[in-house]
């Protein structure tokens, strides 16, 4: 490698269509999980990418490892179309990036003891599976080296996502995609995974893509974090300044949604409350996907697509109501928050 | 009625299985008094003891111990026909899953109606006309057509204000609430949370709150118990448990819950290890193994219930010095 650029990962205008397949019901309907993605993970990055369930981040997630082809649009790793590569290369890229998935339960093999699971890919990208390297992967994981002829059900839950990991990092990726890594997860053992993510990136130099729908988490691990709504990036900025300044309507309609741990806070604080459900993503809205739970929305908005803008320095939003001389809408205004909260 | 009554006093309520591995001891002990319209917020890991406590309220384990006085009665001492007339009736339950606590077979009118029937003696129209109402009650829109829908046709939102509406159909004087918005999204979680807040405010319903999450509790309830490994280890005022626990179980979740605001960059606090096995507890206390404070005393003798102010208690054999080093 000669040159080595600074976004470890780009995607350009990546999409990604599911079709239900024609049936005596009907003719098979299509949903788009992923419309239109376009994003930079720089090296060294930890991004976040947050949303509520069917918005589309996992498929996201997979289809920036290639283990969903996306439909169309590009997936650029160090530079090269990842769809371009020859077996042969794509097969060294593979072993660059790996994932971490949110069920330690479901997503090791049950028959496989920890020493097989985590020598697995050791073996596959001839990186010298000796007994000895899982027993250090292991420890780097913070799981006891005695244990590596226990099979997964043997663990607890946090244990069993300490393996998980520990097989990642067997391969010596340089880009990690976790999907929810601690969502399965109780309070205390999650802040001991979201710990250990943050010292292996450290020691290892690694590049994380964090889907979750934990803000609280995301907040504490991502340097950048992107949110998604039913398939679409709507905004985009660091961590501090996007928890300190949320600009779309729907990002401060999930931020205000998290529960504070502190209950003096906790009930004098407005919260917007959204009307309804995520609608269909067979069926979503038109125009701005959010309008219909927009409190803000203006006709338009059903009309016209908004394009990701830079409002702020670094900071971009899809959204026609906001622009750099106006980035806030409704905000101090007592009559539009009365029309938040149900 | 008088609207500051106890309505739920319990007292060494305690939950023990028998199990191939030896005596599990689910729930050991626990007590505590709710008034009529308070929430009391049980928060706990997986493991601590909080669900087997809420099925042991209900009386559905039939291994529970204790009293449980609703409304004057001992519900552990009543027949199973008078627990039958008060269940679904004046104490009523929302799960954390509804797909798998609503019958997927039934239309979602038929599981309404069955409850108004059976409790208020409602005939067929009557009872459609109830459920309408609940329905609209709980803000599902356009009620009187959503009505016979099955589970399956609904979101897991919509679900979950059908369990709403199912729990509250005979007006209960307590609900319990197990993990009521665990499975749904932040924003749906907020919508449920203040459904149930308005409602039962309205109604004057005591609520018992089952969570893992202090960041509902700090919003919803009036009182805390925080359990582990089976044991109330705090018990306190909302206000007062956040603002000054004196459990140091209490205070690594707190201070390993993330916070929005939090602008620090450094690692998280973490509680180290994991929850004993429930078979196998130390002699001592539960928590110590994962415990910075503890001493030996802690790992020898079984930590004292401590009274640390009015209607404050904390398991800890260290509870009154940290009560002490929590003053502002």
């Amino acid at each position: 490698m000669n040159s080595v650029p600074e976004n470890l990962i780009s995607l350009e205008d990546v999409r990604v269509e599911y079709s239900s397949r024609p049936s005596l019901f009907g003719s098979g309907q299509s949903v788009r999980a992923v419309d239109g993605v376009s994003l930079e993970i720089k090296r060294g990055e930890t991004l976040g990418l947050v949303g509520e369930s069917g918005c589309g981040k996992s498929t996201l997630g997979r289809a920036v490892l290639r283990l969903t082809e996306p439909t169309s649009g590009r997936v650029m790793h160090d530079g090269d179309d990842l769809a371009s590569l020859q077996p042969e290369e794509m097969r060294r890229r593979r072993r660059q990036l790996q994932m971490i998935f949110q069920d330690p339960y479901s997503s090791l093999n049950p028959r496989m003891t920890t020493g097989q699971i985590i020598g697995e890919p050791l073996k596959t990208f001839d990186l010298g599976a000796s007994k000895d390297r899982v027993q250090t992967l292991m420890e780097t994981v913070g799981l006891d080296r005695r244990f590596i002829d226990r099979r997964p059900r043997e663990f607890s839950g946090g244990q069993r996502q300490r393996i998980g990991i520990a097989r990642a990092l067997a391969a010596e990726p340089e880009f990690i995609v976790a999907d929810e890594p601690i969502s399965a997860l109780d309070v205390s053992i999650q802040a001991q995974i979201l710990n250990l993510m943050r010292r292996l990136q450290k020691e290892n130099g690694l590049t994380y893509l964090f889907i979750s729908h934990d803000l609280r988490a995301v907040r504490h691990i991502a340097d950048r974090v992107a949110v998604m709504y039913l398939g679409r990036i709507v905004e985009l900025a660091d961590a501090k300044e996007l928890y300190r300044d949320p600009l779309m309507p729907y990002t401060r309609a999930l931020m205000s949604s998290i529960p504070v741990a502190d209950p003096v806070i906790e009930r004098k604080r407005e919260r917007i409350i959204l009307r309804g459900d995520v609608p269909s993503p067979f069926d979503p809205p038109s125009g701005c996907h959010f309008h219909t739970r927009c409190p803000f929305a203006i006709d338009e908005c059903s009309r016209i697509e908004p394009r990701l803008v830079e409002i702020k320095p670094g900071h971009t939003a899809a959204c026609i109501r906001i622009s750099p001389g106006h980035p806030h809408i409704g905000q101090n205004v007592a009559s539009g928050l009365g029309a938040l909260t149900q | 009625m008088n609207s500051d009554a106890t309505i739920l006093s319990v007292r060494g309520l305690t939950t023990h299985f028998q199990t191939a591995e030896g005596v599990v001891k689910a729930v050991d002990d626990v007590s505590f008094d709710l008034k009529r319209g308070e929430t009391l917020g049980i928060v706990g890991e997986s493991g601590s003891g909080k669900s087997v406590t809420s099925l042991s309220l209900m009386r559905l384990v039939p291994q529970s111990t204790g009293e449980i006085v609703f409304d004057g009665v001992d519900v552990n001492r009543m027949s199973e026909n008078d627990v039958r007339r008060i269940r679904g009736r004046r104490m009523a339950m929302i799960f954390q899953d509804p797909m798998s606590s609503l019958n997927p077979y039934l239309k979602v009118s038929t599981q309404l109606a069955e409850i108004t029937k059976l409790h208020l003696g409602l005939d067929q129209k009557q009872a459609r006309e109830h459920a309408i109402k609940m329905l609209e009650t709980v803000g599902i829109p356009d009620a009187a057509s959503r009505l016979d829908s099955h589970p399956h046709e609904m979101s897991g939102g919509m679900r979950q204000r059908v369990m709403i509406a199912m729990a509250l159909s005979c007006e209960p004087e307590l609900l319990i609430a197990d993990e009521p918005t665990t499975a749904l999204d932040v924003t749906i979680q907020a919508q449920i949370l203040e459904l149930i807040g308005d409602l039962t405010a309205k109604m004057n319903t005591s609520v018992i709150l089952i969570t893992h999450d202090l960041g509902v509790l700090a919003g919803m309830a009036d009182k805390v118990i925080v359990m582990y490994a089976g044991r109330v280890f705090e018990q306190a005022s909302a206000v007062e448990l956040f603002a000054r626990s004196a459990n140091p179980y209490t205070l690594g979740l707190l201070k390993s819950t993330p916070g929005i605001a939090d602008d620090t960059d450094g690692d998280l606090y973490q509680i180290p290890g994991m929850p004993p096995d429930a078979a196998n507890l130390p002699r001592g206390c539960p928590f110590a193994e994962r415990c910075e404070r503890a001493a030996d005393i802690c790992r020898d003798q079984p930590p004292p219930f401590v009274d640390v102010s009015e209607g404050h208690f904390s398991l800890c054999h260290f509870a009154s010095e940290i009560y002490a080093e929590a003053k502002h």
